[in-house]
């Protein structure tokens, strides 16, 4: 009988797991002949990057929990035992301390890349929620692993945080009391913090990676210049012709990007694992005290443009809830932006200085707010009494408070200066720049 | 964009100027690469500091690492009964001495790490003459701290200038300035060491990851030109 003669047919062992599993196909529909467009820059990297982060986080992840003990009296020794008698403990330890920090880096970027070439638009509206979702997974994930070294930034940082619950109208000690399982952060705290980091949100971020690479491979990628490569394909081959295949071609393209970055991982961990107290504070390497309040709490860098929010917005009939609740705001409202934008074009090359603007605008107040939310906000003084309204306020909380404008204007005003924002003509395929 | 630079450059700046705390901090010149400083270092902070302060996550078998042999170690820094794979652990019950002394002395081990070697150097400095407190001593750099100058009989007696903030000698103790000075250099030195152990390893490995990664950067490099080339 004659043998059907078709391409996808291989021989030997990867045919005999063919017939049984969809091995060749997959790798073909997502990688050899998954076509990216031709002209990724240097921004289309840090998507993979995180991607590499993510299980590389997992990996030290679970050599971490081989030698840490979720408990209250042992949690601070356990962390120091790993650094000194488990044989190259440090290492696993600073890699994972440093992994998360830079996590939250390349994640920045990733998304600033999104807001830079409007790739939320459509058709890519769920591929950015699914993003969104996974940034604040990764915020939950990197709150609850920062209370297990049970030092004092862990605790004091975990009971700020927890209060903001109490600040919900009506029900809120309870619901923070709740969150603790204690009166106070305590073991109970301790160990369901540990739950939820080592299994429930590394699980959830696993699934929801999963989905955003779904919705990433079924729609494409876009590219620097915003234009859709699937618009122009080869006639008999179907290929879009500014397209080119995943691997080998980004493959070996990111293989650089990921060069460079554990170039600045590496450097990090073997020379400056602390990265001056913005990695891992001072204060944490003081075990946990709940008698003993540490003289100013601040939390890691990467939550604190949204912690200046907090701060920034001023106490309402006495409830912090304005200030929780501008907090939420300010993460849940990236999920938006597909339909905030009403710019008829997607890439900034083209999108107009108006819109350009903005976005400067909006990464300045993102790093001010950064900034301000590391240090007390007595940092710079207070204003002169004499002052009218200003007189005797903290000049940071006044700045935090104008960039807090500004960082929501960016969004809340994107209707309107995405369409006034004059354009430019879009070319019909991609260039190489 | 330019000004955008500069303006979060001060603002990184004026963070560092802030950070610092008010009382001034000497350079503590220590020398981590410096086994025979960290062996004398080891040495005042076991006959001085161990009866109070405990290091309970250093292990006597760590010193092996700055240069002490197995026999050093046994014969004069360990106490009776202990192996040398214990952790420098003290027999002061903890409750105990919070009556004693208003506060339990604080555990060594990551002292470098919460304070900064700078503080520890200044501290060991920074004792004076206090009759208006029970313990007869206070400290510049930390008011109020519960702690006597352990180390009395070595510096001698200070006293504080209360209108310059200046300390200077009113009893010569039994070594000199600049003698005591290197005392302290030696145990600030060892105490950084102690706070984490590996410091000088990971930062010799460092040398060769980099290394091995700046390498691995040309081959990429090179293998993506290579498959590149025909994409126009």
């Amino acid at each position: 009988m004659a043998k059907k003669i078709d391409s996808q047919d291989s021989a030997g062992f990867i045919g005999w797991i063919d017939e049984r599993f969809p091995l060749s196909s997959f790798i073909k529909n997502h990688l050899t002949e998954y076509y990216a467009p031709k002209n990724f820059n240097f921004w289309y990297l840090f998507g993979a990057l995180a991607l590499f982060v993510f299980v590389m986080q997992i990996l030290t992840g679970i050599f971490l929990t081989m030698h840490y003990k979720p408990d209250a009296a042992q949690a601070f020794a356990s962390v120091e035992y790993i650094m000194r008698d488990v044989s190259f403990g440090w290492l696993i330890r600073y890699m994972h301390s440093t992994g998360s920090s830079l996590f939250f880096v390349v994640i920045y970027l990733h998304m600033f890349k999104s807001l830079m070439y409007g790739s939320y638009q459509k058709p890519r509206e769920l591929l950015w929620i699914f993003g969104v979702a996974i940034f604040l997974a990764l915020m939950a994930e990197a709150f609850f692993g920062y209370l297990l070294p049970w030092g004092q930034m862990s605790y004091w940082g975990a009971q700020v945080i927890v209060n903001l619950f109490a600040a919900v109208p009506f029900i809120g000690p309870d619901l923070a009391e709740w969150v603790r399982g204690d009166y106070l952060i305590s073991d109970a705290t301790l160990n369901r913090f540990f739950a939820f980091h080592v299994i429930a949100l590394p699980l959830a971020l696993a699934g929801l990676i999963l989905t955003h690479l779904i919705a990433l491979h079924e729609v494409g990628s876009n590219n620097p210049d915003g234009v859709e490569i699937k618009n122009y394909k080869d006639k008999k081959t179907g290929i879009p012709l500014d397209g080119i295949p995943f691997h080998p071609y980004y493959t070996v393209k990111d293989l650089i990007g990921l060069t460079v970055f554990l170039i600045v991982f590496a450097s990090i961990i073997f020379f400056a694992p602390e990265m001056g107290g913005y990695f891992l504070e001072a204060n944490n390497f003081i075990p946990a005290d709940p008698l003993v309040t540490p003289s100013h709490i601040a939390p890691v860098w990467y939550f604190t443009p949204f912690y200046s929010i907090l701060r920034a917005v001023p106490p309402i009939l006495n409830s912090q809830f304005p200030g929780v609740a501008a907090m939420g705001l300010s993460v849940i409202i990236f999920a938006f932006v597909p339909w905030l934008d009403k710019s008829p074009v997607r890439s900034i090359r083209y999108k107009g200085i108006l819109f350009k603007k903005w976005l400067g605008a909006f990464v300045v107040s993102f790093i001010i707010l950064g900034y301000l939310g590391t240090v007390p906000s007595t940092i710079w003084g207070q204003f002169p009494n004499v002052l009218p309204l200003l007189g005797g306020s903290d000049v940071a909380t006044v700045v935090a408070r104008i960039f807090t404008i500004v960082y929501f204007s960016f969004f809340i005003l994107m209707p309107i200066y995405s369409k006034k924002s004059i354009t430019k003509p879009v070319p019909t395929r991609v260039t190489m720049k | 964009m330019k000004k955008i630079i500069i303006f979060i450059l001060l603002l990184i700046q004026s963070s560092f100027i802030f950070a610092s705390e008010e009382v001034y901090l000497e350079k503590a010149p220590i020398d981590l690469s410096d086994q025979p400083s960290l062996q004398k270092g080891a040495r005042t902070f076991i006959n001085y500091c161990l009866n109070c302060h405990s290091a309970k996550y250093m292990r006597y078998n760590k010193l092996l690492d700055i240069g002490l042999s197995k026999k050093d170690i046994k014969e004069n820094l360990l106490f009776t009964g202990k192996k040398i794979g214990d952790p420098m652990e003290i027999s002061m019950p903890v409750k105990e001495s919070k009556k004693w002394f208003g506060a339990t002395p604080p555990d060594l081990s990551v002292t470098a790490r919460s304070r900064g070697s700078d503080w520890i150097y200044s501290y060991m400095k920074g004792f004076y003459r206090d009759s208006s407190r029970e313990i007869g001593w206070n400290n510049l750099v930390y008011a109020n701290s519960a702690m006597p100058h352990i180390l009395w009989e070595l510096q001698g007696e200070q006293e504080l200038d209360k209108n310059t903030g200046k300390l200077s000698l009113i009893k010569a103790g039994k070594l000199n300035q600049k003698e005591y000075d290197s005392v302290i250099t030696d145990l600030t030195n060892f105490i950084t060491y102690m706070s984490e152990p590996d410091q000088l390893k990971r930062k010799k490995m460092g040398f060769y990851v980099v290394g091995f990664l700046l390498l691995l950067l040309v081959l990429t490099i090179k293998l993506k030109k290579e498959f590149w080339k025909d994409i126009k």
